[in-house]
């Protein structure tokens, strides 16, 4: 291995920690100041200018808060649990081009970590993975609100998984490849190959499934702080329950630039336009979780279980069915 | 605004039934309700809506402690003792009829006869702590000179918070420059009120 290309990794690593994390304590600002204008609130206005430092003293209050490991929880599953959330969200993005490739310095730069033939089925496997953290969370936290969070949570990622992989398995039929890379590549041709005209439907089941992904609002039943307090957040304090929060935020991102990379065109013929119109979209996504937050009421687990085994299931089978028939 | 308005309390076309269909008995009409509630899209109603509001931006917040809400010339807060406009002498009288009525035993009233040989008040205090601001001190005295003022906002170190007489007695500057705020009585309406103000309806 070049020790060029193990520099060049590591700081792409680097960048892509700081940047998302940071971007998950800005998406909580813009999450709130978005919320509160829907309902015509001010939302944070005291620190900072318009309340714009208020994700660091968000910062500042988890971390220096005390670290309580209550009694009778399973001590080395509650402390490993939200580290699974936070770490799987940013391994997924390992495989997430962000970026056409650009050069600086005479040196071509890909926004990529690795650019691995299974892009797709890696991502999904390791976000999936990142359930384990409210899972286990849940579980070792002697809490019963926390127990019922993690039950939902099983049950919401066996009926959401399901969509999620059977949508996306039509384009990539259609694309003959798991590379996001080539996912790319195949769209480049401007706006009419973009893929989601060809699959709307795999793009809306896969939008759906997204949101049980994320726990955003319409499936947000796994931390439905209404029903069970927090759910598996509930015993978490200070920094520990920080990285849940960051995990979830992450998440968001990533599956905002997902969408528009296996549907959208992602970044197009890799042009400067282009880099910025996946931003673009990237950002229209990432709006559209917080969007519905503030319209959309919650479904119930038995609901949302329903909606994905008897609707949302048949419905990507018969859209396999379809373009396979379409494609012979 | 006129009275006639208040005097014709028959429904206008500002109220009206909500229509709600009858639940759908039959699997047939189950169907087609599950297929209207399917395409009517109204979860994009409620992105609409959502988004509407953000766009017109008529956000309603009050940032208190630099903006606050008017309050009402009946609100029952830390209580005055006003003075008489004529001469700027105390109103009361010492007639204890305060005390007699707290419900709630917070009033103490001493008084003395001075050199004039009339009533005058040495020891007054409110123990807040004990207070329910019914406002029946205010009520029952004669000469309106116990009344409640806008003060809302208290802190104090113990539960047992004071207020003494010279605390609540109008400043004699304030009546230099006329500015004693008087009481309006009881009844009387919040400013602006006229504006808000709607009628009940009589028929449902």
């Amino acid at each position: 291995m070049e020790m060029a290309y193990l520099i060049e990794t590591i700081i792409k690593i680097v960048v892509v920690m700081l940047v998302f994390s940071a971007l998950a304590g800005i998406g909580t600002y813009f999450e709130r100041k978005i919320l509160a204008f829907m309902q015509r609130r001010l939302g944070p206005m005291n620190v900072g200018p318009y309340g714009v430092l208020q994700f660091g003293a968000d910062a500042i209050k988890l971390f220096t808060k005390e670290d309580i490991v209550p009694t009778n929880v399973v001590a080395p599953i509650f402390k490993i649990a939200p580290v699974i959330t936070a770490a799987t969200a940013f391994i997924a993005a390992a495989a997430i081009p962000f970026l056409p490739s650009f050069t600086m310095f005479g040196y071509e730069v890909h926004p990529i970590i690795a650019d691995i033939n299974i892009g797709i089925l890696y991502i999904l496997g390791v976000m999936g993975v990142g359930l384990y953290g409210p899972l286990l969370g849940g579980m070792a936290s002697a809490n019963k609100f926390a127990l019922l969070s993690a039950a939902r949570g099983a049950a919401v990622f066996i009926s959401y998984e399901v969509v999620t992989g059977l949508s996306i398995l039509a384009p990539i039929m259609m694309v003959g490849s798991l590379s996001l890379i080539d996912f790319n590549e195949y769209q480049a041709g401007g706006i009419t190959s973009w893929i989601v005209w060809s699959q709307p439907v795999a793009f809306i089941l896969f939008w759906i499934a997204a949101f049980a992904e994320t726990g955003r609002t319409p499936f947000h039943l796994i931390a439905n702080d209404h029903e069970i307090i927090d759910g598996f957040g509930t015993e978490y304090s200070g920094m520990r329950w920080g990285l849940f929060f960051i995990g979830e935020y992450a998440n968001m991102f990533f599956i905002s630039f997902m969408i528009p990379i296996l549907f959208l065109g992602g970044y197009g013929d890799g042009s400067f336009l282009g880099a910025m119109a996946l931003l673009g979209k990237m950002s229209f996504f990432f709006f559209f979780f917080l969007w519905t937050r503030a319209a959309w009421p919650d479904v119930r687990p038995d609901q949302l279980m329903m909606l994905c085994w008897k609707i949302l299931m048949p419905v990507a089978v018969l859209n396999i069915l379809v373009t396979a028939i379409v494609m012979m | 605004m006129k009275d006639e308005q208040f005097n014709n309390r028959n429904i206008t076309n500002e109220y009206f039934l909500v229509d709600i269909e009858d639940y759908p008995t039959q699997p047939w009409d189950k169907f087609k309700r599950v297929v209207k509630r399917t395409f009517r899209a109204e979860l994009f109603v409620g992105l609409w809506v959502v988004m509407r509001e953000m766009l017109r931006f008529d956000i309603h917040t009050v940032s208190y402690p630099e903006e606050k809400m008017p309050i009402g010339p009946r609100y029952r807060a830390i209580h005055e003792m006003k003075r008489l406009w004529e001469s700027d002498t105390e109103r009361c009288i010492g007639c204890g009829l305060c005390e007699k009525i707290c419900v709630a035993n917070c009033i103490r009233i001493d008084t003395k006869i001075d050199k004039n040989s009339r009533k005058e008040v040495s020891e007054y205090s409110i123990n807040l702590g004990r207070c329910i601001y019914c406002g029946y001190c205010a009520e029952v005295c004669p000469e309106l000179a116990i009344t409640h003022g806008g003060r809302y906002e208290n802190a104090s170190e113990q539960r047992e918070h004071f207020t003494i007489y010279e605390d609540m007695l109008t400043p004699l500057d304030k009546m230099k420059t006329a500015s004693q705020e008087e009481f309006e009585g009881f009844g009387a309406i919040t400013p602006h009120e006229d504006e808000r103000v709607k009628k009940t309806p009589l028929a449902y």
